[in-house]
């Protein structure tokens, strides 16, 4: 266990919830939320999550800690925005489930091979790197996330995707040696630091409130 | 005189990236109706909607005040506008949970003063459709028009994020129809009742998801063919890759044909206008928009 994760297990013991409205990006939503199902019935994943929106915000206030966070439904959002769209309570579902995963990953608690944790890590490597993304080096860390031999076996599976946009010219091969980038990648990179600093901090003084 | 915007192009916009061709034709309509895009002057990533597993809210809300406040310093009086719709959804997201919260607006500034900026908050932030729909309107559209699309029949599909949330020119969020309205001014005939106007086609899953991804996008070209369309045509730059460039892995896997182009409203619009085949990016389909490159060689 992550000493993040065993101080706010320590912290909100037996109240999952109060930890969610303290942690999670609009988490203090989660209490209004009165079971319709609607968000439930309007994802395009619905099927291929092991609890639905609606269900995750009843294990939530019913303590199932452990089932929700070490849970893969909420990387199964495509924010499609469905559900906030129809939410007859108008919780911002999308983003609870964005701020859900997030924290599930920030204590250790998501599913290890999980594979829009790894690519939304990816995404998130590549951007604040050099402040833009690199479409071909995403694709690539992406085709090899799960090891060099199953990452060959994507590529070769990808490679006629990959060559109709290399004749339209829409992938670059030059990216992988250079590429795109912020001219202020310092300043960008300093930003971002600070800015994860200060979330930090709040995270630390929730623990010892 | 021409309108001048801030102009955040994106990511995927950049040459040799996957929508440069959405930035092509985009182009071309603005020269057609006197629209001047200024770039903001080095622009950062958005994050998008997938960000979210290494950026915790502030880095990512900061990514677009960072944009905003390069857009206040430089461009002023101009509102900002996106081509893609992840780039406008998570500017226009974090400008308005920004502006909600002080706290979080003191600690995004707070991080911003690392490279000398500030973000005060005094834009706003629209797509691109936005500024074709409210700021020229149909009619102008139409009046550029000089090789109407007669007898091409298009399914408009919306998708999500040019949509949800935040919806376009206050149209309805389950069956908007300015995109009908749209295809319908540059004379091509609308798929009526298009089943999967506004369904999601996996979005950033289609990477990390690619069997879960594909079966939606399978429902959204068939139900094209259905309708009798020729073609697809999207505003959004994920949706127009998930329904192009995997049309044959989807054949392979379900046993389907589908050969079915699908293009950005600014190609289809750019040919309309008459202009060539290069200026509308017809050269950036993986599947070939035949009909629209025989129009453009006319």
């Amino acid at each position: 266990m992550s000493n993040l994760n065993t101080a706010t297990v320590e912290k909100y013991r037996n109240n999952f919830l109060r930890e969610v409205e303290a942690n999670v990006e609009e988490g203090h939503w989660v209490k209004m939320c009165m079971q319709c199902g609607v968000c439930s019935g309007s994802c395009p994943l619905g099927p291929h999550w092991d609890h639905p929106p609606q269900k995750i915000f009843m294990m939530i206030r019913a303590g199932k800690r452990d089932e929700v966070l070490g849970s893969s439904s909420m990387w199964m959002c495509t924010s499609c925005y469905n559900c906030i769209a129809r939410c007859p309570r108008e919780l911002p579902i999308t983003h609870i489930m964005h701020g859900l995963a997030h924290y599930a990953k920030r204590l250790g608690l998501a599913p290890k091979n999980q594979p829009t944790k790894k690519f939304a890590q990816i995404f998130w490597d590549s951007l604040s790197k050099k402040g833009r993304v690199n479409e071909l080096k995403l694709g690539l860390s992406l085709y090899f996330m799960n090891g060099f031999a199953e990452g060959v076996k994507t590529s070769l599976k990808m490679q006629k995707v990959g060559m109709g946009m290399l004749k339209t010219k829409r992938m670059d091969p030059l990216e992988i040696v250079g590429g795109h980038g912020c001219k202020d990648k310092k300043g960008l990179q300093a930003i971002l630091k600070k800015a994860r600093e200060i979330e930090d901090a709040k995270a630390a003084k929730f623990q010892q409130a | 005189m021409a309108k001048e915007y801030s102009f955040y192009p994106g990511c995927s916009s950049q040459k040799g990236a996957s929508s440069s061709n959405q930035l092509r034709s985009t182009q071309t309509i603005c020269e057609e109706l006197g629209i001047k895009l200024n770039e903001i002057p080095d622009w950062n990533c958005c994050s998008a909607s997938i960000g979210y597993a290494g950026g915790g809210e502030l880095p990512r809300l900061t990514l677009s005040a960072r944009n905003l406040a390069l857009s206040e310093q430089h461009h002023a009086g101009q509102d900002v506008v996106a081509t893609c719709a992840a780039c406008w959804l998570a500017t226009r997201e974090a400008d308005e949970r920004l502006k909600h919260d002080n706290q979080l607006m003191a600690e995004a500034n707070e991080a911003l003063k690392e490279a000398g900026l500030t973000f005060k908050g005094e834009k706003k932030i629209r797509h691109m459709v936005e500024v074709l729909i409210e700021d020229i309107g149909y009619e102008e559209m139409k009046q550029h028009v000089k090789k109407p699309l007669e007898g091409i029949k298009i399914a408009g599909y919306v998708g999500c994020q040019t949509n949800r949330p935040f919806g376009i020119d206050g149209e309805s969020f389950e069956n908007p129809v300015y995109l009908d309205k749209m295809i319908e001014t540059m004379g091509a005939e609308p798929v009526e009742n298009y089943d999967k106007k506004v369904s999601c086609c996996g979005g950033a899953l289609m990477f990390s998801e690619p069997e879960k991804s594909q079966a939606l996008v399978k429902d959204i070209i068939e139900a094209a063919y259905d309708g009798g369309a020729d073609m697809l045509v999207t505003p959004c730059p994920v949706c127009q890759m998930n329904t192009e460039a995997y049309q044959e892995q989807i054949n392979k896997k379900y046993g389907t044909k589908f050969n079915m182009p699908s293009v950005y409203y600014s190609t289809l619009m750019s040919v309309a206008y008459g202009r060539s085949a290069k200026d509308a990016a017809l050269g950036g389909q993986i599947i070939k928009a035949k009909q629209l490159e025989e129009i453009a060689a006319k």
